[in-house]
């Protein structure tokens, strides 16, 4: 169980070894962020730009240009706060550049509504060529990042503040543009009553709903949604056809991020499955993070009651 | 490459080769921007032909340097000299603003090779061109960087950004041009947003400061040594312009900044211009 910036830091190391070109950029939260053992071991690897994003975002692209392969890091809403050159320095150019959004969402608790990133998948999503990934867990973390320092061209990672349970087995590989089921009741029933789509920090919730629900006798998976953009929409189409309706649950603003991705997905292949979305209706606020889980709708009892709620 | 010394009176008549260009292809194209092309083309002219170790057959070789036009809507002005070093054949110059033509409106990379960053949302190209200069430092190259900025860009926070963190990381091997015509759209730098005293404001941000009258060749030159000498600090230089110059009805006129000459405004800018040739 870790934080999924912290399996970050750890796999930002261990590129610092295989690959020279890879080089982090910080606008003075590489405590946060978790690249301070990279900038500790490879100090000339390391560039601190002050707080200062935009022209974070300008250096690693033009670092990027050179042949580099610059990671640039800070929380999401500070980040994706700089869409301006995002979008041009960044995705129009198609830079190779690596953009790590950390302390994502309503996850971080108690530093409270202006340093959570809410916006900005549903900003990053509409970029074209940008890749969005947001992986579930340490596992999945570590892939994802590997995954985006071999890939040529602009990614977005958008990572955790807090500790995230593991739901992946051993033997996982993250594979761009697939989603992933990482949970199913046992045996599995050729039907369900809903499929629950989860990114992130909901996934833990939504399989604690899951297993709630099936010690109710009522069939309920759980899919994880680690890439974004481009958007899995087979797995939609895949999972309208066996189940009544679609849940989502994302720790980001209602509109925009995985509840858009899954009804876009849905309306363009004509299913007929209502889809349910959970998600931040507001700006977030200060408290525990399960606290604001539980009252922004997002844990686990709130999921259980969408799957259930008459429509 | 082009290293040969061109003499002051073969660099006048290019640029006013290349001014004509800039008018026919905006006429052309029905849209442009002719007076900050007809204030930068000088530069942009004696950089391509007398300062950049560039090589139009191999618009990617690692070691060249690189320029970006950070004020990427003078690019009419870019185009022109790009054509005139053999980047792509002068009659391309007409398909600007065209639809499917690698003469975009503002520069694209990925549409033009030879154009060093896709530009033309303001402020943008000081910070792409440090993070250039940081990559030639870590590699020990020692290709040369430089961003030309308009004056009016230089209201763009991110612009300040930049000019903070060059100093910091000593990157000799960056060169800001600011490209001071005093005009932006809504009418004076020094009235919109004034900038004074730039020069003083760039060397107390650690700049290695240059000012000079952007349409002097000799100054110019001055600017711009040949012999690449570090001087341990990023260079700035203020090269004081004539927006739409060599033009008279253009000249230091705001309404100029953004609106293409039609055929009879056209020919008559070309006959100004043609003088420049004999």
């Amino acid at each position: 169980m870790k934080a999924t910036r912290e399996a970050f830091g750890e796999a930002l190391l261990e590129l610092g070894e295989k690959n020279p070109a890879v080089v982090a950029l910080d606008a003075d939260l590489s405590k946060s962020t978790m690249t301070l053992a990279f900038a500790k071991k490879y100090p000339e690897r390391h560039i601190e730009l002050g707080i200062a994003e935009q022209n974070m975002v300008g250096v690693g692209a033009g670092l990027a240009l050179c042949g580099k392969v610059p990671f640039i890091t800070s929380f999401a809403c500070f980040l994706v706060g700089r869409l301006e050159p995002l979008r041009i320095a960044a995705a129009y150019n198609k830079t190779n550049l690596k953009i790590v959004g950390t302390h994502a969402g309503l996850g971080i608790g108690d530093d409270g509504a202006s340093q959570m990133g809410l916006e900005d998948i549903a900003a990053m999503r509409a970029l074209p060529g940008m890749v969005v990934l947001q992986p579930a867990d340490e596992l999945e973390a570590k892939q994802a990042v590997l995954w985006a320092a071999a890939h040529d061209g602009p990614v977005y990672l958008r990572l955790t503040r807090q500790k995230l349970v593991d739901c992946h087995k051993p033997g996982y590989q993250f594979q761009l543009g697939r989603c992933d089921r990482v949970w199913a009741p046992q045996p599995e029933p050729k039907h369900y009553q809903a499929t629950i789509f989860a990114s992130g920090g909901t996934v833990g919730e939504a399989i604690k709903a899951a297993q709630d629900l099936t010690a109710r006798k009522f069939a309920a998976q759980v899919v994880n949604a680690a890439t974004l953009a481009p958007f899995d929409e087979e797995a939609v189409r895949q999972a309208a056809a066996v189940s009544e309706r679609l849940v989502t649950v994302e720790d980001h603003n209602i509109n925009g991020g995985l509840g858009s991705a899954v009804c876009e997905a849905a309306a363009a292949a004509g299913v007929g499955v209502p889809v349910v979305r959970l998600g931040a209706r507001s700006f977030g606020e200060s408290g525990m993070p399960d606290e604001l889980y539980d009252k922004h709708g997002l844990s686990a009892p709130h999921i259980v009651e969408a799957c259930l709620r008459n429509l | 490459m082009t290293t040969a010394t061109a003499t002051k009176t073969d660099l006048k008549k290019t640029a006013a080769q290349l001014r004509i260009s800039i008018i026919r292809m905006i006429e052309a194209a029905g849209s442009g921007h002719p007076g900050g092309s007809l204030s930068i083309i000088d530069i942009l002219l004696y950089l391509y032909t007398q300062v950049l170790r560039h090589d139009a057959k191999k618009p990617a070789w690692p070691d060249r340097d690189r320029l970006i036009l950070s004020k990427g809507h003078a690019c009419p002005a870019l185009y022109a000299v790009m054509a005139h070093c053999g980047y792509f054949p002068e009659s391309e110059l007409m398909t600007l603003r065209k639809l499917g033509s690698p003469l975009q409106g503002h520069p694209d990379r990925l549409r033009l090779p030879g154009i060093e960053a896709s530009t033309g949302s303001l402020g943008q190209g000081l910070s792409i061109g440090l993070g250039m200069a940081l990559a030639g430092q870590m590699d020990k190259k020692d290709y040369r960087v430089y961003a030309i900025l308009g004056d009016g860009e230089m209201q763009e926070g991110q612009v300040w950004e930049a000019l903070m963190a060059a100093p910091k990381f000593k990157t000799a091997n960056l060169t800001v041009i600011i490209d001071s015509n005093n005009g932006q759209i809504d009418g004076h730098v020094n009235e919109i947003m004034s900038l004074d005293p730039l020069a003083d404001k760039l060397a107390s941000f650690g700049w290695d400061v240059k000012a000079i009258d952007g349409h002097d060749f000799a100054a110019i030159a001055g600017a711009f040594p040949a012999d690449r000498t570090a001087v341990g600090k990023p260079r700035a230089v203020i090269a004081h312009t004539i927006k739409g110059k060599g033009v008279s009805f253009m000249e230091n006129q705001i309404g100029w900044h953004g609106k293409a000459p039609n055929k009879e405004e056209a020919d008559k800018a070309v006959a100004e211009l043609a003088k420049g040739l004999s």
